[in-house]
């Protein structure tokens, strides 16, 4: 966590109200660090604002206040440095596989003659699996195919940080488990910067090494960091057999059920217990791991059952 | 299936112009002769149908085709200012059409993608674009012909200023409503301005445009047979108004099947070019 490669500095950002006067904030003071080559979800309910923070590291909106630091600069706008993999897959639909590969490749390197341009592009189709599809134009392609070539055109720029949107929300479930497979082998072979938001959290067990809890809106906030606790090495066919699968699902789960409503309960209990919550370094939770240090200041579910 | 339904309609196709040229052919037949007969002489001086006190009589579908295939023989006779082929007549208005439709076209479609990229401007236009939309082409010919004092250039600006309306409104709409997602793709790729707008809007905004292209060709076609009629000289317009003063009824009737034939293949045309900029989504 020393190293802050890419990290989110007190942004905020709000709408003003269409009946006019006053404004509402989807979030506000929000600080989040991702540091190189990890794997990073945000979870949260619809409305929570998760899309808004994807979308302003993209550059693509911006913060009513605060800063985004990419590598000790400053962002300012979208840049070929984060690349962006988008829920509805975004393919130009007159362009075929390769030339919507190529049109990223050549906006990031122009002076490439296109003989390398077309290099590259085929050699990250051929890494998304697309090989052989090359001059088939989007309208032919299955769902995950589509959503294949958009992660081809998004691993081309070889960007600092991948930004995903729900990339895998459109698809069927088989198409999903696949596709999460092979963007958990590409990230880990290229030591790839991700952060990728969902709604899955399975899906979030399976691929990230931190997920990140979000609060709902208005007002959201980074509740907890969720430090994934199972082995670098996971197969998704046994991964719930580990030992501790259950301790982060139930987490998250239970986080996403009943804590992400009333947050500011627990806020003002973690006050009186003398353990404030802070905006700037949300605590970093290692469910199923036993944590010595920490007083078990926030009720359990079957503490707050049971009193119920 | 298909090709069976294809056939059969072809049959019923034949068969209604069967039907129509029979019952033409059975309706245009004189009248049985009455009355005393006619001194060859006089008949002859004043012509056949006056002679009787008739009208000149309604031609008949093979008096039609006889003609059509004279002028089809013979397209491109010149005997005289007011007596040229058919080709020769169409000839005039379709470049008319053609140079009054391209001037609108260069100027409509990069006006149309500055308003549609541009909501000041589109806004700021707007009032002078619906006001002059709606008026009648032909309107704007005595001004035309007072300013610009050529017959022949008038009727190029009466095609320019009826053809830059769809093309122009088209255009911008297209370009307004390009999806999201396609300028998100450009904006993460940093594509400059230029290249943003040759490479991602105007492929998606093509089918746009090139329906208004389409709307535009067709009534540059049919604006240009009224505005011939009005400024006179040449063209497939003033040849029906001619033929109309000779009383050559058959000659009216070939030429509005050719303004027919004609307009329907400068719409495939554009049809054609509009299927190959449409992209399947």
């Amino acid at each position: 966590m020393a190293e802050r490669y890419i990290s989110l500095e007190a942004i905020a950002r709000s709408y003003p109200n269409p009946a006019g006067g006053g404004s509402t904030t989807v979030f506000q003071d929000l600080w989040l660090t991702l540091p190189r080559g990890t794997f990073t979800c945000i979870i949260g309910h619809s409305g929570c604002g998760k899309t808004t923070v994807l979308n302003i590291l993209a550059g693509l909106d911006r913060p009513s206040a605060g800063e985004v630091v990419v590598d000790g600069t400053a962002i300012d706008g979208p840049s070929l440095d984060r690349a962006v993999i988008f829920q509805s897959h975004a393919l130009l639909p007159w362009k075929t596989v390769i030339g919507n590969v190529a049109y990223a490749v050549r906006s990031k390197w122009p002076r490439w003659s296109n003989a390398e341009v077309l290099a590259h592009a085929r050699k990250f189709i051929a890494l998304v699996g697309l090989s052989g599809a090359e001059d088939k134009k989007p309208a032919h392609l299955s769902g995950g195919m589509k959503q294949r070539v958009g992660i081809a055109r998004a691993l081309s720029l070889e960007p600092k940080i991948l930004l995903m949107d729900e990339p895998f929300s459109a698809l069927d479930a088989l198409t999903r488990g696949t596709l999460q497979d092979e963007v958990r082998k590409i990230c880990q072979e290229t030591g790839q910067t991700v952060l990728m938001i969902t709604h899955d959290v399975d899906e979030a067990i399976y691929l990230a090494d931190r997920v990140v809890l979000m609060t709902n809106g208005p007002g959201a906030v980074i509740a907890e960091i969720v430090e994934n606790t199972l082995p670098m090495q996971r197969d998704r066919h046994d991964i719930h057999r580990h030992p501790a699968y259950y301790p982060v699902r139930n987490h998250i789960i239970d986080f996403l059920v009943t804590r992400s409503k009333n947050f500011d309960v627990e806020r003002t209990a973690l006050e009186a217990a003398g353990m404030p919550w802070n905006a700037r370094q949300p605590r970093l939770v290692r469910p199923g791991i036993p944590e010595p240090t920490l007083a078990p200041s926030v009720p359990t579910l079957a503490q707050r059952t049971a009193t119920q | 299936m298909i090709a069976s339904e294809r056939v059969r309609a072809l049959a019923l196709s034949g068969l209604i112009l069967a039907g129509f040229l029979a019952l033409w052919h059975v309706g245009v037949q004189p009248d049985a002769p009455t009355g005393p007969a006619l001194d060859p002489e006089y008949a002859k001086l004043v012509g056949a149908a006056a002679a009787t006190g008739s009208q000149t009589p309604m031609p008949g579908p093979l008096d039609v085709g006889a003609k059509l295939w004279q002028h089809i023989a013979d397209p491109f006779y010149v005997r005289g200012t007011n007596d040229m082929g058919l080709g020769i007549q169409l000839g005039y208005s379709i470049a008319r059409v053609l140079a009054g439709y391209l001037l609108a076209a260069a100027v409509a479609i990069p006006l149309g993608f500055a308003i549609g990229m541009s909501p000041l401007l589109y806004r700021s236009l707007d009032p002078f674009i619906q006001i002059l939309k709606p008026i009648s082409p032909l309107a704007w010919m005595p001004l035309a012909l007072y300013t610009i004092k050529d017959s022949s250039t008038s009727s190029i600006f009466v095609i320019f200023i009826c053809s830059i309306w769809p093309m122009l409104i088209n255009t911008a709409f297209g370009v307004a409503s390009v999806r999201r997602e396609w300028l998100n793709v450009a904006l993460t790729l940093e594509v400059k301005p230029l290249r943003r707008a040759l490479t991602i809007i105007l492929p998606a905004a093509a089918p746009t445009i090139l329906t208004g292209m389409r709307i535009s060709i067709g009534i540059a076609w049919l604006v240009i047979v009224a505005a011939e009629m009005l400024v006179g000289g040449t063209g497939i317009g003033y040849f029906v108004w001619n033929q109309w003063n000779n009383l050559s009824i058959t000659d009216i009737i070939t030429a509005i099947l050719l303004i027919g034939l004609v307009g329907m293949l400068l719409d495939q045309a554009l049809a054609r070019l509009a299927a190959a900029v449409t992209y399947p989504e």
